[in-house]
Parts: C-alpha cells; structure tokens; sequence
C-alpha cells in the first residue's frame, strides 16, 4: 500500500468530498422531486411546494395511471420491442464483426465492406427522404418501422470487431483444422470468449430501443400501436404546437403549465422504473460499456 | 488460413447487415435529389420539375433558417466546450477522494442520468422550472417577487438546455477522463511526494499533462459534432414561444419537412447539414489521426 493511504484526513479531504456529495445530490435530486410529485396530492403539486418529499401523501396517481390501459399497452409493445430489436442489432452486429475482423490477406474484399460501412456511418439521406421512403415501402404503423431502420449498429460492429481482433488466431486455426466451418468458429470460440463486450452491446442497444421516441412518433400514427417513451411524449406534450399561432401568450402559457401534474410525475416514474430496477445491478456492465466503445490508443 | 470456402462465408455473414444498409441507409441518399427540384409526391422524383439551388438559397435567406444555423453553432459550441471543463473536473475531484466505497456510491449516481431517456428528463426538468416549479418556489422563498417563465423565456432556454444536457451526460463523459487518469504511472506521484509537492502541486503537475493527450484527442473528434446541438433534447423542451433562441437545424427540418410538408426545402437544409458534418468530421479524424495516431480501423 502506497503511503499516502494512511495519510491524515485534511481540510482538503473534508471539502472534495462536500463538492462530491453535491454533485450526486444534483443528480438526484430531479428524480427524487417527481417522485415526490407523484406521490402527493393534487393541490400541493400544482401549488409547486412539494420538494423531495410527499405532501399529502397519496398514491392516488399511480391508481388512476392503472386505469390508462394504453399506457400498458404501449409498455408492452416497448418491451416487444427491445427484445426484437436488440436482439436483432446483436446478430448482425457478431456477424458482421467477425469477417471484418479477418485481415484483408485472409479476406481480400473486407477493405471494401469497410469503405462502405463507414460511408454509412458519416453520410446520410436525411429525415425526410428516410422518411419518405418508409412510408413507400408501407411500414407505417408496424413494428418494422421501429426495428429495421437502426438494424445495423455500425459503431458496435466496429467495437466488436476490435474486440474480435484480440482474439489469438491459433484457436480459430485449430478449430478449423479440424474441420469446423467459419460460422461454427464464430459461434463456439469467437462468441463465447467476448460474452462480456457482447453483454455490453446487447445492453446499450435494449437501452437504445427502450430510451427512443422519435422513430416512434413519426412512423406511428395511431395510439394503439405507440411505443412507452413517444406515448409519454405524447402525453406531455399535449399541445398541438400546428395550433399554436393562434394561440395568445396566456393560453400558451397556460397549456404549458396545464396541471395532470401527478399523473404525469407518475407515468415519467413508472416508464422509468425498469431501469432503476436493473441499473444498480447491470450498473457494472453499463460502466465497462462506456469505456468499451472509448478511444482506442 | 486463406480458403475460398471460409470467404463466401464471411461474404454470406456480411450480406444482412449489408443489404438492410443498402436500403435503410444508401436509398434515403438517392431522394436527396428533392433538394434540388420542387418536390411532389404525386409526380415523383422523376416528374417533379427541378429548380437547381433554389431550395439553397432559402438556406442563406430565409431568416429562421440563419437564425436556427447560429443557435444550432452556439449551443454545440457551448455544449462541447463544457462537456470537456465538467467532466475533467469531477474525474480530477473523483480521483483525490480516497475513500473508495464512497467513490463507488457518487460513481453509481452519477453515472445513472445517462440511461434516462431525454422525454423523461425533458418532462422532469420543464415540470422543474415551470411556474409552479421547484425552481421558481425557492427564488420565491429567497425573495423575489414574480416568477420567471424560464421555459417560455428566450433570455433562459439557451442556458437550461445546456444545463440539462450537462446534467443528464457529464457522468457518461467523465468515464473517459476517470480511466485515462488511472492509467497514469503511480511513480510519478511518489516521486513527486518526495519532491515534497502539494496536492494542488501533483494536480497540475502530475494529473493534468497525463491526461492532455486525451484531452486534445476528444476535442479534436468533438468537431465533427458542431452541428448537433441536441435534437432530442430541444425537441422535448422547446415551444414557439422559444423558437428565436432554441430552435435548431433538426428540429427546424422535422417542422419543414415533416409538419409543413415542405419535403423539398426540408431535404435541402438537412443536405446542407449532412455535407458540411461529413466535411468536418473527415476533418476531425485525419487531425486526430495526425495529433494523436487516432485510427477509426
């Protein structure tokens, strides 16, 4: 042990560590308002005095949110939607990464997919022509359009593929040598030895789909079909902004202050929960995969 | 290990991702051919009559897409700028605490913001600073007489916008900095203890040129990002009452192109944007590959 662990606390020490529980109470402290929020009456919501802790406590929100059956619905195609679409990125992105990770003297084209990968990366058409083109190929209102359009991560398989790079070739030789077929390499010695930067991927991409509202509030129209976070939005954002010119400064104002306070402090907790549910858990995963995708030097 | 039957392998694990890529991806680019013409739906892209840069010049003239340009400049800036000093501050901070089950405990918190979803923050946060909001009840408290309608108030969108993103993504860019300031040589530290330096003395002796090579690698890739100012930040907060100083580029492509129709002069200022991002980030990469030895593969 270096010696300066057995060093006195000083002054010095005492401060750092106030800035330090400052700073995690500023992040805290949003969260812990709206659920105070959430858990406290009406009157004293909307009066602005609740702070960190219930006034009034009642859990009458959270009752009248079970009453809100799209919410579920919505939570529920949400769900159906990490589970396909990170699914979905996770495939393509260790198929992908494995052949990219060959040098170009054992796959002559490889260079080339790697043009195209990041001319794909750097450029892009746009929202509207994308947009256009969704409609066009009649995926309005399906689950497709949330899935397919981000189907290929290219900055996982970038990630992967570096990941894959470290992995000694003898192994994939001997595999090999025995008789085993690229994709059987893949899958019994490539995937199981990067189970750690896969779990990464896998999270940061269910976190990716859970987290996304746009796609959904472009690509679907109908309520019914909503994905958690854009009904949400939909919700909060109750004001229709096309209307809003004719509108006078007061009923804007008034429209952007509307009360539903505590129902909606409710629906931004509960949408959030499974999060805080397995960020504590999976927290080890999330922390690696910040440094995963980082600099490489 | 060069075979041709591995390569029509890793060709067949490449054409998914490839082909969804090609579509999703490269397809959009060919509709930017709106830009330059006036677009109809009816006609189609091959019918539609074109008009050269017509639709450009909007770019340069209109006045809320100029105005839109220069918030879109001056939120990134500030938004980059900060995202280094904030970051770098609390890794320095987090790195002479020395109790590590406390660490551990403001890490975990700090962290947490990143993994939200910026509808939720976006609503926590305008519910934050609403009228009755937690924000205007304390200035209330510490004796002001009116409220402030920040979320309505040009004078202060700019400045929460930022704050708010700060907020949510500090920790997640901290992480970069934290790892680069563990991997620097301890000796170093012990020799200048024997030195007899300061602690003050080691932070900027020691710490700080350890981690200036990051520093200027990020920066430098930081770039390329000059002209997203946070889409689905501004997207969830903003209101017409807050279009002089919040709109941005996005947001004012999604209100043309997707809520007024305008599918052509929405392509056209987004094809603005995509040209000179693409510019600036190949920019951004050879310096950091010059400065740095930075290699995308």
């Amino acid at each position: 042990l270096k010696y300066s662990h057995l060093r006195r606390i000083t002054f010095a020490d005492i401060i750092i560590s106030v800035i330090l529980i400052g700073i995690a109470l500023l992040c805290l402290i949003p969260i812990l308002n709206t659920i105070a929020i959430s858990l406290s009456n009406k009157t004293p919501a909307d009066l602005g005095i609740v702070f960190l802790w219930p006034i009034q406590f009642t859990p009458i929100a959270y009752m009248e949110m079970i009453k809100d059956s799209q919410f579920f619905t919505s939570f529920g195609i949400s769900v159906q939607r990490v589970l396909e679409g990170a699914t979905l990125n996770v495939l393509i992105t260790i198929l992908m990464a494995y052949p990219l990770s060959k040098s170009k003297y054992v796959f002559k084209s490889r260079n080339k997919y790697m043009w195209f990968l990041l001319f794909t990366m750097l450029f892009n058409g746009g929202l509207v022509p994308t947009f256009l083109l969704i409609t066009k190929l009649h995926m309005i209102n399906t689950m497709w359009s949330l899935i397919l359009p981000g189907a290929v991560p290219v900055f996982n398989v970038l990630v992967l593929m570096n990941f894959f790079r470290d992995i000694p070739s003898s192994l994939e030789e001997a595999a090999y040598m025995d008789g085993a077929n690229p994709l059987y390499i893949l899958w019994k010695i490539y995937v199981p030895l990067s189970l750690p930067a896969i779990a990464v991927i896998t999270l940061f991409s269910a976190v990716g789909h859970w987290n996304s509202f746009f796609d959904g509030l472009i690509y679907i129209n109908l309520t019914s079909k909503m994905p958690l976070q854009t009904y949400i939005q939909n919700l909060t954002v109750n004001v229709d902004w096309g209307q809003a010119s004719n509108m006078s400064k007061e009923d804007l104002v008034r429209a952007l202050t509307m009360s539903r306070t505590t129902f909606n402090a409710a629906k931004v907790i509960v949408s959030m929960l499974p999060l805080l549910v397995l960020y504590p858990f999976l927290q080890k995963y999330f922390v690696k995969g910040l440094t995963l995708g980082a600099v490489k030097e | 290990l060069k075979n041709k039957s591995s390569v029509f392998y890793y060709h067949a694990m490449l054409i998914p991702g490839v082909v969804l890529l090609l579509i999703f991806s490269i397809m959009p680019m060919f509709g930017l051919i709106m830009a330059f013409q006036t677009f109809n739906p009816i006609l189609g892209f091959f019918q539609s009559p074109f008009v050269g840069l017509d639709n450009f010049k909007a770019v340069f003239t209109n006045s809320e897409i100029t105005q839109a340009m220069y918030n879109t400049l001056v939120i990134a800036i500030i938004k980059i700028i900060l995202q280094m000093l904030v970051p770098i501050t609390f890794a320095i901070l987090l790195n002479e605490c020395r109790l590590l089950w406390f660490k551990r405990g403001v890490q975990t918190i700090v962290y947490m913001p990143f993994f939200l979803s910026w509808v939720i923050v976006a609503e926590m946060f305008s519910h934050m600073f609403a009228l009755n909001g937690m924000v205007n009840t304390m200035l209330m408290a510490l004796g002001f007489k009116n409220p402030i309608m920040f979320m309505a108030s040009n004078l202060w969108f700019q400045p929460i916008v930022i704050g708010v993103d700060v907020w949510k993504n500090f920790g997640f860019n901290a992480v970069i900095y934290i790892a680069a300031i563990t991997g620097i040589d301890p000796n170093l530290y012990e020799a200048a203890d024997i030195d007899g330096a300061t602690r003050w003395q080691k932070v900027k002796f020691v710490t700080l040129p350890g981690i200036i090579s990051t520093v200027v690698l990020l920066g430098v890739l930081s770039i390329g990002g000059i002209l997203n100012a946070g889409f689905d930040e501004i997207f969830n907060m903003y209101n017409p009452l807050v279009y002089k100083s919040g709109d941005i580029l996005d947001t004012l492509v999604y209100r043309i192109g997707i809520g007024q129709l305008q599918y052509s002069v929405g392509t056209a200022v987004g094809l603005f944007k995509s040209v000179v991002s693409f510019v600036l980030i190949t920019v951004s990469f050879k310096l950091a590959h010059k400065f740095a030895g930075y290699r995308i593969f």
